[in-house]
């Protein structure tokens, strides 16, 4: 149970520092309106395509908006070598990953749970269901959790900023197909047999990034 | 205590320590001086177990550090010129924060204790952004001991501290370092270094060049043991 | 020395005769097939090729494995090596592929007609992204081992992604009409064969791009102890 409040006592922080400010989420908020805006112009979204394009611009300005957060997150902590207070505790690395983790997820479902409005009236199409949400949720903790892994790597690079995409994209590439088919089935309304597989498949990738990122993210913080 | 065994780490062709061999007793204050690029933050870093050695044996406490063990750092406290605190907390979140994650108990009295050691009670509302740079770093040492470690690690505190700063750093450090804990220092202010040390060591390059007790050293003996060693080093092909 | 000597040069001659020998079976062995014609037997390098794409990369999952449990500079030089002969390979696949969806689908990039192409193409992306790392880093070490972590995550998805294309396809049987997908007896010889010419070339590359990179470490270290040692300039 330590490990348990030594995580939330991680997430805590974040949730805090960024309340002051609210740096973050304002620069994700303005962003993610953004490119709704340069999408709805760019596809005309007041002809009837407009229910084929949805998953595929809801999915990508969810990816860029995470982007810009696990960028934000991960690179404050190594900037002024804030790591090496965390990496000092007396708390295993993986305490660590999950605190950083969970923090992005919640900042990134954050401004999801603010769009998703938005979307559902660009698009006149009702995204507030249930199984939409658990799709959206399952897919940013897939994104969440390899994302936070890579961001430690790309934050220690020359070239940080563009470092991560580069790294992150084809790697969450299948999590965000799984997610888009998944998203794409919901609104158009087909039967549960087919979307089956998907969601299996999305839970799937999310045990093994969470797994993997869990396992190797101590190799990455400490050399 | 400490005892260093043929400590040697290498990053990829570059080699930063070269088989060091180092003993702190109990309740001891070593201070390390040297030049920059004489691998005292990469000694000190290893100590602390924020890297790893490339060979040989480090114990602290009669504990081997091996690269996953936690429990070890609970008697580790380590203070750099980097305050390692949130700028966008205020002082007691902060000192909070870093109770919470190494487990003390009581954590509310030995917050309040801290902030009234190092004198920033006045301040504990405020974000931590908004300290001059002594004053964070008088947070930082509240940071490095609010687990009551047993072993201070020091790596050039008094980097860019004004001259009253330094002398609150200095009244601190003394405070901290007379309660029987074991201390290892690392500076450029030789002056500072000698006055708080029972023994000092001298590395460059990688290697111990010097080593004395407080006792039977001067300052200006240390001062020219130090240019004579840091001088050797320049002469050959300017680096 | 001689033993390694024995295994290069073995390995360079089996790999000349079997490709000599991949490219008779394909050309003149195996039989036209019916309805693409002679483009169809770009297929067998095509999936040659991928193959060692995706079996390289699996190589430097491996390497990297070792890199962070043994911290060694060879298994770092094999994950190196590996990746470089494995993103060869993936572009020619992707280049073999294109050149073969053309004429069969009337399409450069057919991602619906035939998923396994985003599966090669993710891939790709990935050996991509594993040399932006290695560029953007200076600190051998971290190099290694950032190089070694991404290696491991990078390939985690990639055989479920497989299964799952598979398990797509079967659940749309339709759209696959094209592929043939029954190779007859002499077909199905004349693939095996490409597959293991092919990993057979890898293995002999591999072995040489290794070699060159540990001989490079080596000339490094010379000159640094030329320049550091007795006499030296430093």
């Amino acid at each position: 149970m330590r490990f348990l409040s030594k995580t939330l006592a991680i997430v805590w922080k974040d949730v805090i520092a960024e309340l002051r400010t609210r740096e973050l989420f304002s620069s994700m908020f303005v962003f993610t309106l953004l490119l709704i805006v340069i999408f709805s112009f760019s596809f005309d979204l007041r002809v009837d395509k407009v229910a084929e394009v949805a998953p595929g611009v809801l999915w990508v300005t969810f990816v860029f908006a995470g982007t810009l957060e696990l960028n934000r997150s991960l690179s404050a902590e190594i900037e002024e070598g804030r790591m090496d207070g965390l990496l000092l505790a007396p708390m295993p690395r993986s305490a660590i990953y999950f605190g950083k983790m969970v923090g992005n997820l919640v900042f990134i479902s954050a401004t999801e749970a603010v769009m998703l409005p938005i979307f559902s009236a660009v698009f006149d199409l009702n995204l507030i269901r249930p199984v939409l949400l658990l799709t959206v949720f399952l897919g940013t903790l897939g994104f969440s959790a390899v994302g936070t892994l890579l961001s430690a790597m790309a934050a220690s690079t020359r070239a940080r900023e563009v470092m991560l995409p580069v790294l992150l994209f084809p790697v969450v590439l299948p999590v965000v197909l799984s997610a888009v088919k998944l998203t794409a089935g919901i609104i158009d309304g087909v039967p549960w047999a087919s979307l089956a597989l998907w969601l299996r498949l999305l839970i799937g990738f999310d045990v093994i990034f969470l797994t993997i990122s869990y396992m190797t993210f101590d190799y990455v913080v400490q050399g | 205590m400490i005892h260093v065994e043929n400590l040697v780490k290498s990053f990829g062709h570059t080699c930063a320590l070269r088989s060091i061999d180092l003993e702190v007793a109990e309740g001891e204050f070593l201070t390390v001086v040297g030049p920059n690029g004489a691998g005292k933050t990469t000694l000190l870093r290893i100590l602390a177990t924020l890297l790893n050695p490339t060979s040989g044996r480090v114990c602290i406490n009669g504990l081997d550090l091996s690269p996953g063990d936690a429990e070890v750092r609970r008697q580790i406290g380590f203070v750099s010129h980097q305050p390692l605190i949130y700028g966008n907390l205020t002082v007691e979140e902060n000192l909070r924060f870093y109770a919470r994650i190494y487990d003390v108990h009581p954590l509310d009295q030995r917050v309040d204790l801290l902030l009234d050691l190092v004198g920033l009670d006045g301040r504990r509302h405020s974000l931590a952004r908004t300290l001059s740079r002594g004053m964070q770093q008088r947070l930082s040492v509240a940071r490095g001991i609010i687990h009551e470690p047993r072993i201070l690690l020091f790596d050039e505190p008094y980097t860019g501290l004004d001259q009253q700063a330094t002398r609150m750093l200095h009244g601190l450090l003394q405070t901290v370092g007379c309660k029987s804990h074991t201390v290892v220092m690392t500076t450029h202010n030789l002056e500072q270094g000698l006055a708080l040390c029972d023994r000092l060591v001298m590395l460059s390059r990688g290697s111990i060049v010097y080593e004395s007790d407080k006792a039977s050293l001067t300052l200006s003996a240390l001062q020219e043991a130090y240019w004579q060693h840091a001088e050797d080093k320049s002469g050959q092909g300017g680096n | 020395m001689n033993r390694g000597l024995r295994w290069r040069d073995l390995l360079n001659v089996l790999s000349g005769v079997m490709m000599i020998a991949a490219l008779y079976l394909v050309f003149l062995y195996a039989p036209r097939e019916a309805t693409m014609g002679d483009v169809q037997r770009i297929f067998y390098f095509h999936v040659a090729s991928a193959w060692v794409g995706f079996f390289a990369f699996f190589v430097t999952l491996l390497a990297g494995i070792g890199y962070l449990r043994t911290r060694t500079r060879a298994s770092d030089i094999v994950g190196l090596s590996s990746a470089e002969i494995g993103v060869t390979f993936t572009a020619m696949a992707v280049i073999s592929g294109s050149i073969w969806a053309k004429p069969t689908w009337n399409a450069w990039w057919p991602w619906l007609q035939e998923p396994r192409l985003i599966l090669v193409t993710i891939l790709l992306l990935i050996y991509l992204a594993y040399f932006m790392l290695r560029a953007f880093l200076e600190d051998e070490e971290q190099k290694a081992r950032f190089a070694a972590v991404y290696g491991i995550v990078a390939f985690a998805g990639v055989p479920v992604t497989f299964m799952s294309i598979h398990w797509w396809q079967r659940l749309h049987p339709i759209v696959f009409e094209k592929q043939g997908a029954g190779l007859t007896q002499p077909m199905l010889g004349t693939f095996m064969f490409c597959l293991l010419t092919f990993t057979v070339l890898y293995f002999s590359l591999l072995l040489h791009r290794s070699r060159l990179a540990s001989l490079a470490d080596e000339v490094q270290e010379l000159t640094q102890r030329l320049q550091t040692g007795p006499g030296g300039r430093k």
